[in-house]
């Protein structure tokens, strides 16, 4: 999940976006990893992240084949629970869990220590707080990747509202122009944040996005400030 | 990706979700057209739109009424009604455009799906990037702007030249018939891509040499680079580059801990490092 690496906004706006996830490595520790994910998200669960996440599969909120048109009036914010997306890790790819608190995070990162999966653990968000969160639940921190930002053309990047929202996926499999739409169409009150999140979250298929970010960037927009 | 004319009903809820703005309604043939050359083959419009299999003549029909009455439809904006969407088998050397934008299909060189690898993120069992030592990974086009090899090259060729070693398992290196110099295929030097990663390593004294010849370069560019800057830590979690880099005025704020819980559990693994007794440390 490089991928959550390089997401936009000032510090502040980080405040909400804690992505804690697991990985093997192949050849290393990968033979017998799946329950151990599977515990992952299930331990993650008991401190309400605001959502979790399986990469290539998604999160609670992903596309849908063979749509009956009366979604259009009927369509839930949610397309799966939590336990169908620990039910379909078939594969052992990364998972990880979405925290809007440090307080949740750092309960959380005290069970995972304790359970010793023997797996990767990284958390992508502002350093300082992870680092001192993990200090305070007996974790000393192995390597950091720091992300510099971007550089070169930057006048042909969007603005920061929208960037905020679309660099969420860090796959870039969000557009720009589709995070706007969502941003104007709060703004004209055609649709609630939650549901403009959910739109958006659809796009990023490894589920990374963090919708609790996302619905108070769009509030900002509904009060004219986005 | 190609676009259905017989299904397409021209709605534009693709324009909005295409991340490089490749798709627009032909005001000829009034239906959605994908613009080739600079469709990355990301994918997202086909596999992350929802689908809907309705009758396209029965939607034009009353599409069309509606617009004659001013009466506009508020359907759900990632929705695809028709299913218009049709993927095409993809050829030499436009293929490399999906493996590179579709974090779906895993790179054949690397069997690694994504568009890097590994990187830090197993860095507590790989020892992949030691004590002295710095990682980069320079990413190109993302987010949205997408990227032509030939400007990775560019980069790439100015790192080659200051001793950067490139990560052997990365699918930018794959395409580097001699890593050393930098150079990529030139077959591939004019497709474009949504992201392409370049990861290198170096001595840490080699830090400011590197960020300087990727910000010079980068200035060149018509895309987007963003760079990340990874470093282990000492015993008490602790590096020398973040204030370093701080002090450069890079922005460090935010960035990708491992928490360095993980450890060779593989029996195979552990029995080639029994010498060694223990998995590599800090």
């Amino acid at each position: 999940m490089t991928n959550t690496l390089h997401r936009y906004g000032p510090p502040e706006s980080f405040r909400d976006d804690f992505i804690v996830f697991i990985r093997n490595s192949n050849g290393r520790n990968d033979v017998g990893s799946i329950p151990k994910l599977k515990e992952f998200l299930r331990t993650a669960l008991r401190h309400r992240p605001v959502t979790i996440s399986q990469y290539r599969f998604g999160s609670t909120v992903r596309p849908a084949d063979h749509l009956n048109p009366r979604i259009h009036w009927t369509r839930p914010v949610q397309d799966l629970t939590a336990e169908q997306i620990i039910e379909a890790i078939t594969k052992d790819h990364t998972v990880g869990a979405i925290f809007d608190s440090e307080a949740a995070m750092e309960a959380f990162l005290r069970e995972v220590k304790a359970a010793d999966w023997g797996l990767s653990v990284n958390v992508a968000g502002l350093t300082a707080p992870v680092h001192a969160c993990a200090k305070r639940a007996g974790i000393v921190r192995h390597s950091v990747e720091y992300s510099l930002g971007f550089q070169g053309a930057l006048d042909r990047l969007p603005e920061r509202p929208v960037l905020e929202l679309s660099t969420m996926c860090g796959h870039s499999m969000l557009s720009p122009n589709l995070a706007r739409k969502m941003l104007e169409w709060v703004r004209e009150g055609r649709r609630t944040p939650e549901q403009a999140a959910a739109y958006l979250g659809r796009f990023c298929s490894c589920g990374i996005f963090n919708p609790a970010r996302a619905v108070r960037l769009l509030e900002a927009a509904q009060g004219g400030n986005g | 990706m190609h676009i259905d004319p017989r299904k397409c009903v021209a709605c534009g809820n693709c324009l909005a979700v295409c991340p490089v703005s490749a798709i627009y309604i032909d005001s000829v043939i009034r239906r959605a057209t994908v613009n080739l050359d600079e469709c990355v083959e990301c994918y997202a419009c086909h596999n992350r739109m929802s689908k809907e299999d309705l009758n396209p003549t029965l939607v034009r029909t009353i599409r069309g009424f509606f617009k004659l009455l001013r009466i506009r439809f508020d359907p759900e904006p990632d929705v695809c009604p028709t299913s218009a969407f049709a993927p095409q088998k993809l050829a030499w050397p436009r293929s490399i455009r999906q493996a590179f934008s579709d974090p779906c299909v895993p790179h054949e060189s690397t069997g690694v799906y994504g568009r890097g690898t590994e990187e830090v993120k197993t860095n507590d069992v790989t020892n992949r990037v030691g004590p002295g030592e710095v990682g980069f990974t320079v990413e190109f086009g993302r987010p949205a702007v997408g990227a032509r090899f030939r400007e990775v090259q560019a980069v790439t060729m100015a790192l080659a030249r200051i001793g950067a070693t490139f990560e052997k398992n990365n699918p930018v290196t794959a395409l580097m018939p001699d890593p050393t110099t930098g150079a990529i295929n030139p077959e591939i030097l004019d497709e474009k891509v949504l992201s392409a990663i370049v990861e290198v390593k170096t001595p840490e004294a080699l830090l400011p040499a590197v960020l300087r010849t990727v910000e010079e370069v980068s200035a060149t560019l018509n895309t987007v680079v963003s760079v990340g800057v990874a470093v282990r830590c000492d015993g008490d979690g602790e590096n020398r580059v973040e204030k370093a880099l701080a002090g450069e005025g890079y922005p460090v704020f935010r960035g990708k801990t491992n928490l360095g819980l993980g450890r060779l559990t593989n029996p195979e693994a552990q029995a080639k490092t029994a010498g060694a007794a223990a998995p590599a440390g800090r």
